[in-house]
Formats: structure tokens, sequence, C-alpha cells
């Protein structure tokens, strides 16, 4: 710590607010504070459960920093099945050690959800159900992340009939749990939340879902790039059609974007390089709760946010229909009107934020 | 009688569980469990089919892309649709992807620690590490100074005391063949690797809107090329694309396939280990004139028995009598009895868990055992994947792949039925 530059004050500091976020008390503080000084990397332990991998996959597409620099200089991954070198028992002992010899100390990474049916029987690791290996590991976590949506929410096997009782790990343990959720979630997003627990010495501000306020603060609708075309009533109609070539708005195509909290539309994928929408395929709303079970994909949502809970995409398709120029016009009188209604209302006071809010 | 248990295998995707049986230091048989499930067929059943792709996307993060690719030319397949030629394309280039990606992930990040001994790599010469990647590659990254540069981190993180992944592994076994400069120079290619596997998967990107599990369409692909349009697919999207196609054809061939060949020249007499089932199966891919036409597939489509590679017979996907679905040794229950093969259109998947209640230290082998159903082929048991697809490619005379594989096996040294060993 003082090669990067803390004085001990600092550090005992930093190790305070580890201590808070980790639900420690501050007389603890300096078992936190040793920890850090002579373990230079905190340690972390990864469980799968039921999922399918793709957390993990995503976390290795990390950007900013690159995953070798996670593994090598920023955290000590003492356990994860896709990558250690070591097999049955001796990887079982990886796990039981750190649970055992950094006991307060061990950052808890979650992907999958566990299924509660069958007495656990649907998913067992070393002869173990997976209730029991995720109960054991969380009673002596610092802190708990849940990755993607299936230990976020249940994701694909919590599907209905979630056959197997898929539940995710929040409902069966009662530390605090930060949900990561997306199938998967981006790459950057991941590492960004790990890195904010550790370069800022506290947990990142969560929402009622206990989501990081930091990337799952605003709608995919919120931040679209498409939203003007929205906005303005400029749709795709049909896979591929001429509107899909200048990129208008996918709403029709049963995109997700006005319901779902996610970073797609500013962070995007892989690098910034792209996200669904910008790829032609309207969001499927893979990090809310429940989204495999929202309607068939490639139908559009019910009402139609933004011209009045009324009106539904048909009406305004008929609209558009009746005279192309007049169509367009109306809509763009409509968006205006309501900009102005809005505007108004924000300078009279806050319950018009709250009413833009929840559009 | 007491058998050796390793659970959970690593450096997988999923839960698998092998219980051996040891004779006098010789494994006699093994057997295989499936420890989880999740009941995709159940949550598929009564949904709009258009999805269906997505939701059988999710079976796998690691091969993403390839599960959803079959779902659609299924649902395809019953509608009789043929994808439109640049559908058609985008789709083989997406499969390409993941083919080169998955299989360089596969080396290096997952099995190569059963070949490459990390802790070996610290006492590695690194100017005769450079000396033997110069010699067997034309990849710049070769410099003496590189190679120290890697392994002064690796000693670092070594004595730092915290291991992390390499925590507790079998390092310093006999059984790890290559000289400490060959692990020296696989463990700076797993790194290399790490960072290239990032860039790779942004074909999918572009084309599927995200990696993993880009998106797919029945019918075709959502991205809509248009070169006199911004806000589309455009020439600058393309250049992207052919830009990532060269680097990683550069990977391969200097990284990826020299290692392959420098790794495996350590470990010749494994090929004489093992054997598997001794027959192949790959539906084949890559279609060229539609996916109603295997025959102009560029992985040809076929089966393999007992190791003749004379005799390629057709597999025809309609008909029902050549897939069988068994669960005797599955936790299900058929209606018909538990001893029926059921084709999977008309499959059941009904959980019936006989197993012991865990926590548990053996499965009782003699009755069910795992949550994996058992697929046949005309009632025989076949290997799929990887090599199987390249021996049915071989044995219908694909010139393409004999060349490669003949190439291998010259520069190896082994003959053909080296490529029958586990």
């Amino acid at each position: 710590m003082r090669s990067k530059g803390y004085s001990r004050r600092d550090f005992l500091q930093f190790c305070g607010y580890a201590a808070m976020v980790a639900g420690i008390s501050r007389s603890h503080r300096e078992a936190v504070a040793q920890a850090f000084e002579n373990k230079p990397r905190p340690p972390v332990a990864w469980l799968h459960f039921q999922e399918c991998t793709c957390c993990s996959e995503s976390f290795i597409r990390s950007s900013h920093p690159i995953v070798a620099e996670v593994l090598l200089d920023l955290i000590s991954l003492n356990y994860t099945e896709t990558l250690q070198a070591a097999a049955g028992s001796q990887a079982e002992k990886c796990l039981n050690d750190t649970i055992k010899n950094d006991a307060g100390k061990y950052i808890l990474l979650v992907e999958g959800s566990v299924p509660v049916k069958g007495d656990g029987v649907y998913c067992t690791i070393a002869g173990k159900t997976a209730e029991s290996i995720l109960q054991e590991a969380a009673k002596e976590a610092a802190a708990v992340i849940a990755w993607g949506s299936c230990a976020s929410n249940g994701c694909i096997q919590g599907a209905s009939p979630n056959p197997t009782g898929a539940t995710p790990i929040h409902k069966l343990i009662s530390k605090p749990v930060i949900n990561v959720p997306g199938c998967p979630p981006i790459a950057d997003v991941m590492t960004g939340v790990v890195t904010h627990v550790l370069v800022l010495g506290r947990g990142p501000e969560l929402d009622n879902q206990g989501r990081p306020r930091e990337f799952y603060s605003r709608r995919v609708h919120d931040t679209c790039y498409r939203r003007a075309y929205y906005d303005a009533g400029l749709f795709v109609e049909s896979w591929d059609d001429d509107k899909a070539r200048k990129g208008y708005c996918l709403y029709k195509m049963g995109c997700r974007g006005p319901v779902t909290y996610n970073a797609c539309s500013v962070t995007k994928w892989n690098g910034g390089v792209s996200y669904p929408i910008q790829s032609g395929h309207g969001c499927i709303g893979c990090s809310e709760a429940g989204f495999w079970d929202n309607e068939p994909l490639y139908h559009h949502l019910a009402s139609f946010p933004g011209f009045g809970i009324e009106s539904t995409a048909d009406t305004i398709g008929t609209v558009v229909g009746i005279g192309a120029i007049a169509g367009v016009s109306a809509h763009a009188i409509a968006t205006n009107i309501r900009k102005h209604k809005l505007i108004e209302q924000e300078r009279g006071g806050d319950e018009a934020t709250t009413q833009r809010d929840e559009e | 009688m007491a058998r050796l248990v390793v659970d959970p295998i690593t450096r997988i995707e999923g839960h698998l569980r092998i219980e051996a049986v040891v004779e006098n230091g010789t494994i006699t048989d093994a057997y295989s469990s499936g420890t989880m499930v999740r009941g995709f067929e159940k949550i598929l059943k009564g949904r709009d089919p258009r999805d269906a792709w997505a939701f059988t996307e999710r079976a796998c993060g690691v091969c993403t892309t390839v599960h959803a690719l079959a779902s659609v030319r299924t649902v395809e397949d019953a509608l009789g649709i043929t994808v439109p030629k640049n559908a058609e394309l985008i789709r083989n280039l997406m499969f390409c992807t993941q083919y080169a990606q998955d299989h360089v992930v596969h080396f290096y990040h997952l099995h190569a620690l059963d070949w490459v001994d990390v802790v070996s790599a610290l006492k590695a010469d690194p100017q005769k590490t450079s000396e033997i990647a110069v010699a067997i590659s034309s990849w710049p990254k070769s410099s003496t100074k590189y190679f120290a540069g890697v392994q002064q981190k690796l000693k670092a993180f070594v004595e730092s005391g915290q291991l992390g992944i390499f925590a507790n592994g079998y390092w310093g076994n006999p059984s790890y063949k290559l000289p400490p400069e060959v692990n020296l120079l696989a463990v700076t290619h797993y790194l290399e690797a790490l960072e290239w596997q990032r860039e790779i998967v942004k074909i999918h990107t572009i084309f599927g809107g995200k990696n993993p599990h880009p998106n797919y369409l029945v019918g075709g692909v959502p991205c809509s090329i248009n070169p006199d349009e911004v806000n589309a697919l455009n020439m600058d999207r393309l250049n992207y694309v052919g830009s990532l196609i060269n680097q990683a054809i550069a990977f391969v061939e200097q990284v990826y396939i020299p290692d392959l060949m420098a790794i495996a020249g350590f470990y010749k007499d494994w090929a004489g280990y093992g054997g598997g089932l001794k027959n192949y199966l790959a539906y084949g891919d890559l279609p060229t004139r539609g996916y109603r036409q295997p025959e102009y597939f560029k992985f040809a489509r076929g089966a393999i028995l007992d190791r003749n590679l004379s005799e390629v017979y057709p597999v025809n996907g309609h008909d029902a009598e050549e897939i069988k679905e068994y669960i005797s040794h599955s936790w299900y229950s058929y209606s018909a009895g538990d001893t029926t093969g059921l084709h999977p259109f008309a499959g059941e998947t009904e959980f019936n868990y006989t197993g012991p209640m865990p926590p548990y230290e053996q499965l009782n082998v003699e009755a069910k055992y795992s949550w994996l159903k058992t697929p046949r082929w005309k009632d025989h048991a076949m290997e799929v994947g990887p090599l199987a697809r390249l021996l049915v490619a071989y044995a219908k005379g694909s010139t393409e792949v004999k060349d490669v594989v003949n190439e291998a096996l010259g520069q190896l040294g082994v003959p053909v039925t080296a490529l029958f060993s586990t």
C-alpha cells in the first residue's frame, strides 16, 4: 500500500470503508487492514451453480482492466471451476482454505441460480447441494456479488414452469447481495463493479433490486441512440425492410428497451463496438427479472409510453399510414406538444420530475 | 468397490463428475455423471418457435451461438425456409468466429494446464525460449526480453504466495513432459490468447449485437447491410470484420498451431492411450447452397463406425429412427418404460432422481447416475465434436481437411491411427 503512495492513516481509513461495506464492525478494522497489508490482493472465490458460463466468458472480455491484470494484479481468484488448474478434492481444498483462512475477508462471486426443489439434487458439486455450498461460502464472505441474471433473478431455468425451483441467491442468504444482472452482464460492467469495491473501498450505491446504480440507473430506452426515431414515430416494420436499412426504431419488432434497466446503450458491448439495437435486433430485456416470460420476444410491448398510455404502436402505425407526411408531422407535433407540457411541468415543481422518470 | 472420484471436473463448462475404477494403477472402468439439470425441454414447450433460438442459445455460454444456430435451422427446416444468401454468409462468419475463438480458448485457458507446468516456466532460460519461438513461428513477439518480462511477472506472482487459479495444482508431476522453455512459451501465449479472444468476438458484436449470446432470427439474421446509409452495416463495419478476421488468422497460424505442434511433439505416447467409442458422427456445417443441401457443406455430414475411414454412412436428420435418447442410467422416467429409446421430437423429460441424497460419497452406477440422457445413432454410441467433424470430412475426401491433417501427422511423424486416441 505504501508503495502506491498511501499513508498509514489513509490506509486505515480505507480499511474502515471496506469494513463498513462488508458489514464488519469498525473494531475489526485492524483485521481488515492486516488482510490488505499482508496479502496485497484481496481473496476472491467464484462459485458456479445453474448457469451456462456466459458470465465467466463475458468477464474475460473485459477491455479495461484486461482480465490478465485482474487475475495477476488486482485480486487473488482462489476458486473458479472454469479456469483453475486443480480438480476434484484439490479444487475443493482451494475453496475450503479460502473460507477458513480468509474468513471475513474474501469477496464471494456467484454465477448461477440455486435449485431448491427436490432437496437440491438438481445441482450438486462434489456430492453436495448447490444450496449447502452457497450457505457455507456466504457465511464468511466479506461481500457477495451475484453475477448475471441467473444469480440475480433466476434467468432461463427460472422461466416458466421453473422445473427445478431455480432461485436467485439473494433469496437464500441473509447477507446483502450486489446483483449484476444481464444474460450475461457487459464485461466492463462486471470488472467495473469489482474494481469499484477494490478502489473506492465501498460497494456501489444499489437500487431497490440490489443493482448498482452505476450501471443500472437508466433504461436502455432512455439512453438509446435510436430514441429520436421512437419519438418521431419512425419504426422498422419488418426485418430488413427499407426502414431497417435506415436504422429506425425497433419498438415494433419487440424491443424491450423501454422496460429494461442496463448500460447497453451507453457502455455498449465488447469495448463499445455495438449493442443489440445498433446491430438491428431489439433489446430482449435480459437483465430484468422474468424477461423470458414477458410475452413472445417479437410481440411488441403493449402500451406505447410517450404518446399517452392509450396509444398502441398499431394505432400510431395506422396514423402514419394514412398520409406519410401528415402522419410524421402529426407525431412531430405531438412530440413537441408533449415536450412543452413537460418543460412547463418541470418548471412547476417535483411532481413533473417524478412523472418524467416514470416514462 | 471404492472408486476414485473427481468432482468437480474443472476447466469445462457445466458440472461433471467422474468415478473411476483403478486397479493396480490402471483405470479399468469409469463413469461420468452430469450433476446439474435445468429443464430446457420443459421450459421451451408451448413457446413461440421464433423465440426458441434465444432460449436454446443459453444452453452454453462458452459455445455461444451454436445452439441458437441449430435452433433457427430446425424451425426453418420445419417451415421450409431457405435463408437469403447474405444471411447464410453472415451465419457462416459467425460460426467460424466461434469455431476459431473457442478452439483457441479451449486449448490455452481450459486444456493447456493439463500439458503445461506453469511453475516449471520459472526455471526457463528466456533466451532459449526466444530461440524456440523464432524457430517454430514468425510471430513477432519473440524477443528474449519479452519472455524474460513475462517470467519476471510470473515469478512475482508465485512469490506473493497467492497462486490464485494455479493454486494446489499438480506442478512438478512427472506426467508433465515439456521443458521449462516450452512451458514459458505456453504461459506467455496463454496471456496473449486472453487478449486475442477478447478481440475476435467483436465480429459477433457487429453482426449480432453482443458477445456472449449474439442475436439470431428465424429466417435470416437481424443486421441490415446498407452501404449507402450511416446507420446500418456499411463499409466501416465490414472493414472492421475483415480486419478482425485477419487478426484471427494471424494468431491461429502463427501462435496457436505452432504451439500445438510443439507441445504435441512431447506427448506423442499419449496417441496410444484411450480411444473412446470408435464411432464418429458429424452433422456437418458451413452451408454454401442452403442448409437443405449438406453435400455442399464445407464440413461434410456423415458417420464412421469402428474407426473405418473407408466407409462414411449417410446421416438423415429427418429419419425419426436414427437418433434415440435413452435413460436407463439417467435420472428420468419414460411413460413407455425406462428401457425405451425416444427420438427428441417425441422426447419426454420427467425428472426422476433415484440417486443418493446429498451429501454423498459415490453414485450407484448399477442404476441411474446422471442428469444426462444417452443419445444413440442407430443404436451406436457416437463421439461427436471437433475430432468427429475432422474425421468425417477427411474420410469423405475434403481436400482442405486432408491437407491440413496429413501435414500435421507428417510433422509429428505419427500414423493416421494416432487420430483415434483420447
